[in-house]
């Protein structure tokens, strides 16, 4: 079978520094991914490029057996790719419950008609008159959504029409995991979702994202959190200055030397006595 | 040597001598942006203000030109070091729209004050250069000509060797690198700053003065275009590039004389109007640049301040409408009816304004455009073509909507305040392109003798009538423009503003939906400027200026940005009230362009908030 994404020897410079330095790994329908690797390493520029915000110089992505080299991101959406970004870009004047309605932007159907020239025309003109199955459509998205928000409980059910730059940081990080779901993606791009979040926080964030992959979601993580990592990921991408330097399962990845070495500077090889524990912790 | 090579050396010169006039105003504009990143349009201002230094030195004191030059460059020195301290330095971290709007309010409140002082009226200043002219290969040379040129050059020469050679110089430079770095190191970013304004002000002065000579003639809105063009020379050179911008403006002033020369006086202002567009969207970093990415704008630009906007409970709105309905059952003076009436037209710009500026993002400066066009639009179709106004009105909005998004979808690509400057310069093409379209609009003559406004087939010339239709054309923009805002439209719109690479990664595709509030906007302006052109019945290219644009921008600011009920209650309260109270009218425009200070610096939420 076909791998969902398909990255390959995908290379981005700035200014002759390359950020990503031909990187290529698969993800497979329904598994979990995980790309870890220090600060600098090209995690988010690499998630960039996938997701349309960058342009790779060399290298292709596939989703789904489909080139999507180079796509803008704006098209990259309606394919199915939704994604969190790592420092939280909520829409901060709207609401919880309108940030995670545009999420599911791309499932507007009625009454964003995609006819060529008139189609602009054709929904504003839907937007005022707002026949049946519009309406229609806009409340079965409504409820969709707030069973997505659901999912954080009592976190964010009472703030639904709290304006998002009210919120907590963590609150925020929440409100683009319930976006980028209501996109019902076949991808879910995760750019550090713990971030900024306490012990117990992550632990709960840890069992949502460990609900969606029971629901056989398809999902590309970027976490430092390795606690995180180690229990959820089906295989781990190991990245260091724009390379991929390992990729195995959760297991291997904690004992690998190269991984270590990167982490904990190369002079630490040898010397400390737990290293695999000092990766995990 | 043939005929026609001396009125082209004589425009040649000419360029060079008006290309050197700018560049004393761009290279300041490229100083200032060097370090803070800010497009300076009270710059114009400051050069108008340098002109009236030196003519009241001049006239008052008989100074001779060195002392002139000597008290121009101590009195705008002073001037920019104020304007830098009180406009600009509190809104440091403010949204970089903001201290830019906030150089438009004091440009605004020194062309006024000068004028209040000095009456509008231009002044002759005298000249106090010998007046002997060098013939050369067939044209002329005279001594101003030469000064203009020398004293150019010797400002580029003193910036170099203070730029280069002192440590204040160092510091300006290190701080235009890297001003937190600069700051770390022990600069005084501050005094940087004031240095810049100081230095910049200075030049721009005496350029002022230099310009007065030149044409015998300063005035108190001279300032305006000026700043504009120094603008436009330090794009085309490159933002904050100094020998750019010298280069820029030697090319701009070439265009503009060549241009003049072959197509006439009243196109030169739409040379550099054009080039700026053409700039902004070919060679945004300026045609030494070889890249034609824009130079970086932080990734939230919008001045979009959080807040909880007002909401208005329905029995308020319905008894708001009820009185305002009901108003001419009390007041019976017709004149003052009218007056309102076209206050509450002027609501349905902002209301416009506010779907555009507010709700989409776009901080437009070109929005009376929009009402030139709905206004030559209707004007046309009901003398023209015959057609009765209530359909030649509508027409005119759909034409508006249509023609208003074309001339703005190249500046969608824009960011920030690019796209202020962007729709500025569209607003002014408008503009010059009725001044110069004669066979469709008349050209400076203008539309005289437009039909009134009528209804259900009777002519509606009373007060009352206009107050009422007008009061009509508000309730339905309002009310359309509410219901996009509770769809989805009202949201996605929304979403774009706030970020708009989040936007585009849920599948919004920004174009179509800033062409959906440019054109949204564009269909309520353009039946505002049709009625407002059968309420005026005589309008020109004069009639819709820039400063309609900004008044429309404050309205919409006061009462809070993407608010329905903000931008009604901003007309009402900078339009209407002071109509009804009489209030004093020549000092309107200043008391907008402290209210525009005001607002920015200490509630940029407007009254209702943000929406």
């Amino acid at each position: 079978m076909t791998p969902l994404l398909e990255i390959q020897d995908l290379t981005r410079c700035f200014g002759g520094i390359a950020a990503v330095n031909a990187v290529g790994f698969d993800v497979a329908e329904g598994e979990l991914v995980s790309v870890i690797g220090p600060n600098g390493a090209g995690k988010t520029t690499l998630f960039n490029i996938v997701t349309g915000l960058e342009t790779a110089d060399e290298g292709s992505v596939r989703l789904a057996g489909r080139d999507i080299t180079g796509l803008p991101a704006e098209k990259l959406a309606p394919l199915g790719i939704a994604r969190t970004f790592q420092h939280g870009r909520v829409f901060g004047n709207l609401s919880v419950m309108e940030n995670v309605l545009v999420g599911a932007h791309t499932r507007l159907e009625a009454v964003r008609p995609q006819w060529p020239l008139i189609g602009p025309v054709a929904e504003f003109a839907l937007a005022l008159l707002r026949p049946g199955h519009v309406v229609e459509e806009e409340q079965r998205l409504r409820e969709d959504a707030r069973e997505i928000i659901s999912l954080f409980g009592e976190r964010l059910m009472p703030r639904l029409d709290h304006p998002a730059f009210s919120l907590s940081y963590a609150n925020r990080r929440r409100v683009e995991i319930a976006r980028a779901l209501a996109a019902k993606p076949r991808l879910l791009m995760m750019d550090e979702p713990t971030a900024g979040m306490n012990p117990t926080e992550t632990l709960e964030m840890l069992e949502i994202i460990r609900a969606l992959k029971g629901g056989s979601l398809t999902i590309l993580l970027i976490e430092h959190k390795l606690e995180l990592v180690m229990q959820l990921s089906d295989r781990v991408v190991v990245m260091d200055g724009g390379v991929k330097i390992a990729e195995d399962k959760p297991a291997a990845i904690a004992k690998n030397p190269k991984v270590i070495a990167a982490y904990l500077g190369h002079g630490a090889v040898g010397e400390g006595k737990s290293t695999t524990a000092e990766v995990a912790s | 040597m043939p005929s026609w090579i001396g009125p082209w050396f004589d425009y040649t010169i000419n360029g060079i001598v008006v290309g050197n006039i700018y560049a004393l105003l761009a290279v300041g504009l490229a100083l200032i942006y060097g370090v803070s990143h800010l497009i300076n349009f009270a710059h114009g201002s400051i050069y108008m203000v340098g002109a009236y230094i030196g003519w009241l030195s001049i006239t008052r004191l008989g100074t001779p030109l060195p002392l002139t030059l000597l008290v121009i460059v101590i009195g705008c020195g002073l001037l920019g070091v104020l304007v830098e301290r009180v406009a600009l330095r509190p809104l440091r971290d403010a949204p970089r729209i903001a201290p830019l709007l906030s150089t438009i309010g004091v440009g605004l409140v020194l062309d006024q004050a000068v004028q209040l002082v000095f009456t509008p009226d231009p002044r002759g200043v005298p000249s106090q250069v010998s007046d002997w002219r060098l013939a050369i290969g067939g044209g002329t040379i005279g001594a101003l000509d030469i000064l203009i040129g020398a004293i150019g050059l010797a400002s580029a020469l003193l910036l170099y060797l203070f730029l280069r050679f002192t440590k204040l110089g160092w510091a300006v430079r290190a701080t235009a690198l890297d001003r937190d770095a600069a700051q770390q190191c022990g600069v005084d970013v501050n005094l940087v700053n004031s240095t810049v304004f100081a230095i910049a002000a200075a030049l721009g002065g005496v350029s002022g003065l230099l310009v007065g000579m030149y044409y015998n003639n300063i005035d108190p809105n001279m300032g305006y275009h000026a700043g504009l063009k120094g603008i436009v020379a330090q794009m085309i050179g490159g933002m904050g590039n100094v020998p750019g911008a010298i280069a820029g403006s030697l090319i701009l002033g070439l265009i503009e004389s060549y241009g003049i020369a072959a197509l006439g006086t009243s196109y030169r202002n739409l040379f550099a109007f054009v080039v700026m567009i053409l700039i902004l969207i070919l060679k945004p970093n300026g045609i030494f640049a070889r890249g034609r990415s824009l130079p970086p704008e932080p990734l939230t630009g919008t001045f979009i301040a959080p807040s909880a906007p007002v909401r208005l409970p329905w029995p308020v709105v319905s008894a708001a409408i009820a009185v305002a309905a009901a108003l001419p059952l009390v007041v019976h003076n017709g004149y003052l009816l009218q007056t309102l009436g076209i206050s509450w037209l002027y609501g349905v710009l902002a209301i416009s304004l506010t779907l555009v500026a507010g709700t989409a993002g776009q901080i437009s400066l070109g929005h009376a455009g929009l009402l030139a066009i709905g206004a030559y639009g209707s004007a046309l179709l009901a003398m023209r073509s015959g057609l009765p106004v209530p359909v030649s009105v509508p027409l005119a909005g759909l034409i508006t909507a249509g023609l208003g998004t074309l001339l703005l979808y190249p500046s969608f690509r824009l960011r920030g305040h690019y796209v202020t400057i962007a729709t500025l310069g569209v607003g002014e093409i408008v503009t010059l392109v009725i001044l110069n379209w004669d066979s469709l609009t008349q050209g400076p003559i203008g539309l005289s003798a437009i039909p009134p406004l009528s209804a259900f087939g009777a002519k509606a010339i009373s007060g009352v009538w206009i107050y009422e239709i007008a009061l009509v054309v508000l309730l339905l923009v309002a009310g359309l423009q509410h219901r996009l805002l509770t769809s989805h439209l009202g949201r996605t719109m929304r979403a774009m503003r706030d970020d708009d690479v989040a936007a585009r990664s849920y599948g919004v595709v920004l174009d179509r939906y800033k062409a959906l509030a440019f054109g949204m906007a564009g269909l309520s302006a353009g039946v505002a400027g049709g009625v407002l052109a059968h309420v005026y019945s005589y309008i020109n290219h004069e009639t819709f200026t820039s400063q309609v644009s900004l008044l429309a921008l404050t309205m919409v600011i006061l009462g809070g940005l993407g608010n329905i009920a903000g931008a009604v209650l901003g007309s009402v309260l900078l339009v209407g009230l002071p109509e009804v109270f009489r209030f004093a009218a020549e000092y309107r425009m200043l008391i907008y362009g402290l209210a525009l200070l005001l607002l920015i610096r200490f509630r940029p939420q407007g009254l209702l908030g943000t929406q």
